[in-house]
This record gives C-alpha cells, sequence and structure tokens, in this order.
C-alpha cells in the first residue's frame, strides 16, 4: 500500500515535508508533477518514491539511501550531489544529471544532456543512451558508464573516476585519454551493467576513459 | 647591506615610479622562472580605502552620547526574511570563509571559538565542515561552493546559515586552488581526491548557470533544510549593483560583498592586484541596489554584509555608516590569531620572507601555525589560546565601531548613515557618494 501525493492539489513544500518525517518508511507515488523543480530532495529515510511524469530541475537532489523512480524526463540537476540510494529516470535528464554525487546509483533510461556526471565524487551512473559535451568534467571519484555515444570534451580535467563508453566520442577533454580494460574493469563493468538493468550488454565491447594525470602537477607554484 | 631610500637619494640616485624595486624583482623572478607567482593575502597595492573617510562627530547639530554609560547596541539579525531560524548574533563583526585546508584544523578550531565567546558566527569554506569547527562555532555558515568539496546534506542541515559562494574579493571570476603541499591525508579524504596532487577548483557551479537558475538552486536548498536557515549569496566586487540585484531576485536572505582587498589562501599575483574593485566603492553599488528593491534596513529586508580589508573598528563603523548591516573579517582575523607575527621572525626569514610581509599561504610552512596542514608546525598555534586573542580583538573591534557611533551620537552602531562622513580624496568622494572634507561636493552630484 503506497501514499500518494497529488502535486496538482498539493503544495511542494508539504509533500518534500512529509518525506523528511523522522522515521518515515514504505512506499509513496507523486503525481502531477508538471516539470515542477526541486521535487523529492533532501530525502534521508528507506523509502521508495515513485514520480509519475516530468520533472523539473534538481529532482531528488541530494538523495540519501531513498530509491526514487522518475517515469518521464528530468531537468538540469538530476540527483545533484547524491550520497546514496538509487535515482532511476526512464526518460532522458537534461544538463549536469549527477553533478557531485558521492555515492549511489543514478540510472538514466534516455539520454544524458551536457556535463552529466561533472565534479563526480564517488556516484555510479549509468546511462541508456548518449551525454552531451563536458560530461565528467572534473570527476574526482566514481564510475559513468554510457551505453551510446559522448560529445565533447569528454572527461576534462579528470581525477581518478573511472568512464566506460560503448559509442564514439566525439572528443576527449583535458587530460583524460583511453584506458586498458583489464579483467577487474571488465568484472566492476558487467555488475555496473547488471545492477542497471542492462546485462545484456557485452563489457568488452566498451572503452574505458581516465585521467593522464598530467594535470595533478601542474607547475605553477612559486614561493620564492 | 642595503642602503636606506634617503642615502640613495643624496647620492642623486632616482628610483622609477614606474619600474620600482618590486617591479624590477618582479620581471627578474618571471624571467627566471617561466611560472606566474601565486602567493596569499588580498591586494598589497595602495587603494582607495577606508582610511580615506572620516566621522564629523557630534557638536551643536548632533547630539554625542556619554562614551562610558549610554547604551549604544550592537547586535545584529541575519536572514529574518525567509529562515525560520534566522541568526541573532551579538555583534556585527562574523568571521569570513576559509576553508580547512587552506587553514589547519587548530585554525579553525579557534576562529569558531574567538566568534563563539563574542556570540558571532564564523564561516566554513571550500574543503568542507570539520568537528573542529562544528563543535566550537556558536553560529556557523555553511558555505556552498562551485566544487562542493566536502558538501553533504547532514552538514547543510547542522549548519545555522548557508553562503553560496559566486566569487571572492580576491579573485572574482575565478576558481580555487590548493597546492599539493597542503593536500594531506585529511583533507584529501574530505575533498575526495589523492593525496598530495595541486588540486584545481571550478569557477563555475556544476549545475546552474545563471540568475534564474539561482532562484530554483536556492528553493533546494531551502527545501532540503525545511526552510530553516538563512541563505547568503556571496560576490566578489566588481559590477556589484548589477550581481546584488540579482542576487536578490534569486531570493538571497542576505547578500556578501567582498572587496579586492579581501583575503585568499593562493590566488595568481595578477588576480589579486588587478581584477575586482575596492570595497568602498562597491558598498554603495551594493546599497543602491538594496535600496531601489525596498530592502534595505528593514526587518524583513535583505541584509549586507561586507568584507575585504576591514581591520579596525573605525572600518567597521565606516562599513555601517555606508549601509552595511555586518562585516566580515579573514585576514585581520588570522592576524589576530599569531599570522606574521615578529616572534615567528627568524622562521619568516628562513623562508625568505619576513614578519609583516609573509603571505605564501599556499606553500604550507606557516611558522605561526595557521595556513599549513604540517602536523609539526601546526603546534605552534594553541586553539585555546588564538580563540581568546580572537574574541578580544572582536572585542576591540565592536568597541571603537562603538566609541564612533556614540560620538555621532547614535545608540546602535547600524544607526551611522553616510551624513556621518566626509571623504578626504576626491577618488573617494566619487566612489562613497559622500562629500569631499570641507565641502558639500560629491564628484558628478552638484557643485561645490
Amino acid at each position: 500500500m503506497s501514499t500518494t501525493f497529488d502535486l496538482a492539489t498539493t503544495p511542494l513544500r508539504e509533500v518534500n515535508a512529509a518525506l523528511h518525517a523522522p522515521g518515515i518508511s514504505g512506499d509513496f507515488v507523486i503525481g502531477n508533477p508538471q516539470g515542477a523543480h526541486n521535487v523529492a530532495v533532501g530525502l534521508d529515510a528507506p523509502v521508495s518514491v515513485t514520480v509519475e511524469g516530468h520533472v523539473g530541475y534538481y529532482a531528488a537532489g541530494m538523495n540519501q539511501r531513498a530509491d526514487v523512480t522518475i517515469r518521464g524526463n528530468a531537468g538540469t540537476g538530476l540527483a545533484e550531489n547524491m550520497m546514496s540510494g538509487t535515482v532511476h529516470v526512464t526518460g532522458n535528464a537534461s544538463q549536469s544529471a549527477g553533478a557531485t554525487g558521492r555515492g549511489g546509483l543514478l540510472v538514466v533510461d534516455g539520454d544524458a544532456a551536457a556535463r552529466c556526471g561533472i565534479s563526480l565524487k564517488g556516484l555510479d551512473v549509468v546511462v541508456g543512451g548518449s551525454v552531451g559535451h563536458m560530461s565528467a568534467f572534473m570527476a574526482q571519484r566514481g564510475r559513468m558508464v554510457v551505453r551510446g555515444d559522448a560529445g565533447d570534451a569528454l572527461g576534462d580535467s579528470i581525477y581518478e573516476a573511472r568512464l566506460y563508453v560503448r559509442g564514439r566520442v566525439q572528443s576527449l577533454g583535458a587530460d583524460c585519454e583511453p584506458k586498458e580494460m583489464r579483467a577487474e574493469h571488465l568484472e566492476e563493468l558487467a555488475d555496473l551493467l547488471k545492477t542497471a538493468g542492462f546485462e545484456e550488454d557485452d563489457p568488452a565491447s566498451y572503452t574505458r576513459y581516465g585521467s593522464a594525470r598530467t594535470l595533478y602537477h601542474f607547475h605553477s607554484d612559486n614561493t620564492y | 647591506m642595503t642602503s636606506a631610500p634617503d642615502d640613495l637619494a643624496s647620492r642623486g640616485l632616482r628610483e622609477s615610479a614606474t619600474f620600482d624595486r618590486t617591479t624590477i624583482a618582479a620581471i627578474q623572478r618571471a624571467a627566471e622562472t617561466g611560472i606566474y607567482d601565486i602567493r596569499g593575502w588580498g591586494a598589497k597595492r595602495a587603494l582607495p580605502h577606508f582610511d580615506d573617510l572620516l566621522f564629523l562627530g557630534a557638536s551643536m547639530s548632533r547630539y554625542p552620547l556619554e562614551g562610558y554609560r549610554e547604551r549604544c547596541g550592537t547586535d545584529v539579525v541575519l536572514g529574518a526574511r525567509n529562515a525560520r531560524f534566522p541568526l541573532h548574533l551579538d555583534i556585527p563583526v562574523t568571521i569570513a570563509g576559509m576553508s580547512f585546508g587552506a587553514l589547519s584544523g587548530r585554525a579553525k578550531e579557534a576562529l569558531g571559538r574567538g566568534a563563539s565567546e563574542t556570540g558571532t558566527s564564523t564561516t566554513t569554506g571550500d574543503g568542507g565542515m570539520t568537528q573542529e569547527e562544528r563543535g566550537h562555532s556558536q553560529h556557523l555558515v555553511y558555505q556552498y561552493l562551485p566544487n562542493r568539496y566536502g558538501m553533504n546534506p547532514d552538514d547543510l542541515r547542522r549548519a545555522d546559515a548557508i553562503e553560496i559562494v559566486l566569487g571572492q574579493g580576491a579573485k572574482p571570476g575565478g576558481g580555487g586552488m590548493l597546492l599539493g603541499q597542503k593536500v594531506s591525508e585529511r583533507v584529501a579524504g574530505m575533498r575526495d581526491l589523492p593525496v598530495g596532487i595541486d588540486q584545481r577548483s571550478a569557477s563555475r557551479h556544476p549545475d546552474w548557470t545563471g540568475p534564474d537558475d539561482l532562484t530554483i538552486k536556492i528553493n533546494e536548498l531551502r527545501e532540503i533544510t525545511d526552510w530553516e536557515k538563512p541563505i547568503y549569496v556571496k560576490v566578489g566586487a566588481s559590477r556589484t549593483y548589477y550581481d546584488v540585484k540579482l542576487a536578490v531576485h534569486a531570493g538571497a536572505d542576505v547578500v556578501v560583498v567582498d572587496g579586492m582587498q579581501g583575503g585568499t589562501a593562493a590566488t595568481q599575483e595578477v588576480f589579486i592586484e588587478h581584477v575586482g574593485i575596492p570595497t568602498i566603492a562597491a558598498i554603495p553599488q551594493a546599497v543602491q541596489a538594496l535600496q531601489e528593491l525596498g530592502v534595505h534596513k528593514k526587518p524583513d529586508g535583505v541584509q549586507l554584509i561586507v568584507s575585504g580589508g576591514i581591520r579596525n573598528g573605525a572600518d567597521v563603523a565606516k562599513c555601517l555608516a555606508l549601509g552595511a548591516d555586518a562585516v566580515a573579517i579573514g585576514t585581520a582575523a588570522l592576524i589576530a590569531l599569531g599570522d606574521n607575527h615578529p616572534r615567528y621572525a627568524a622562521a619568516y626569514q628562513a623562508l625568505g620572507s619576513a614578519a609583516g610581509f609573509y603571505d605564501q599561504f599556499q606553500a604550507g610552512q606557516d611558522p605561526a601555525g595557521i595556513t599549513t596542514q604540517d602536523p609539526d608546525l601546526q603546534q605552534a598555534l594553541d586553539p585555546v589560546a588564538g580563540g581568546r586573542r580572537v574574541a578580544n580583538f572582536l572585542r576591540v573591534l565592536t568597541m571603537e565601531a562603538q566609541t564612533v557611533a556614540r560620538a555621532c551620537g547614535k545608540a546602535h552602531v547600524t544607526h551611522l548613515e553616510p551624513e556621518d562622513m566626509v571623504a578626504l580624496t576626491v577618488e573617494a568622494a566619487a566612489m562613497t557618494r559622500i562629500p569631499l572634507a570641507g565641502t558639500s561636493w560629491i564628484p558628478g552630484q552638484g557643485s561645490w
């Protein structure tokens, strides 16, 4: 039995406040989001939330422990800085999906726009389609899987995040380079694909990208 | 042994005003190394500043308050516009954002102790919230920066206010940097980075790009924290009038304006000295923006915090008289902690610097134990004693501001107003829109 909120009649503030209630658990449905921003942000409970429709900016932002499913498309900053739990979008995501995410799993069934996984800090991102330019910019930790293509400047200024792309990469950003797919990478990619529901993919058809580490000491200091 | 300038002049030697010895040394250094200079501190060049303003004091036309018995209030409320729990500070002087990473954990603790002892707030920085700081800070403002190092919703909820940082006075438009010498295991862990690498911070936020987006971002932070906390927006002083207007439109409860004298832990010298505008030039622009929006000095309005080169109670009073609700200090607080103290003269000399000149905050070799992550060097700073010095300094700033306010007949320091002051220079008069001393002339506004 789930609890349903209708955003056509219930203010967003009331919905988010209800989802922040101490000790909350169970299943929740949010109807009629109609592109609303900041839906289901700041959750910190073992709840399951299904949003029936398209959402605006920052849906499921900073998520902790909750499993959020968005049956539609998501706007800018989907699941930004999420800490744990899962966020699943059945449609496409706009720019900066998973920005600065620190943990958990973000799955976008469709495409993700520019800057997907920007400043990644530990989150796993799996994109069913393609990602736009500047994706994984300054990505520090975590993993990003792209089943389609990647736009320009993939992984620009990347640190220690690992990127797996099956399709074509328009161009690599500064300090990002293709890496060897060793057994442990094939294994972790197979796990990620399986967890995200794409177990039919052959991990060997992907290319791994990571940091060339040439920017780690940029020789600009002068202490004399 | 070097000759004093007077000796050189008596021998007929003339130093170039354009190519002075500092400039010559900079050219020689660049030619030698091929890399630009990075340092800490703020702008070091002479700029129009608070010294270019004077208070008039009361006489026949104004009635002063007695200095030692009549009350002159100092408390301020910040962020009552939207937050369920606005900040109530006892004094209008706060501690500016400085990161753990740039500063040692002991320095952050000492700042928290000093601020708490005097009933004011301190601020985190680009590196997250440490337990030392949270544990010793009665009022802690949590900075939300482009790189979001150490950012997490638990700390957002533990904060007393949230400050979205768009820039700082030392480098408007620039990102941060923390050189590898200071990226210790603890700092690296908090920032999700490998130990010892040069850490680059972005200059733009990763998930919003303009004022309309900022509106949504502010609402997100409010929703996550259930509308409990005041939301500040901090800008480096540049196009201040427009920036403040946009920040207010986006929903800021408090706007922080940091002038180019504001400090940094590590920035290119060329950035520090050549980008941004002086603090006194920025304040009137910010005040005009707030006034035009009808939110200046109103109970449910937007408060203005000013920082950038504030050194004493007169500077505090001048900021408030120009229209600020509170000020923030950074460099001065570090000096109060012990930075550049003569007792470290030998150590500074060994580093190629001198007490009073040390600005190599990026190097992590600070003998005062403040801008370092070296466990041995950190021992130089006792956080309890340091906190006491910061508290003493904050008290002096407050008492000095009260002294000036009473002399101007004000029962609260925030009642100081522009007409309590005159300008000493044409430049300061033009920037602050305050008449040149002895005249009623404001450049660009009317005649002598």
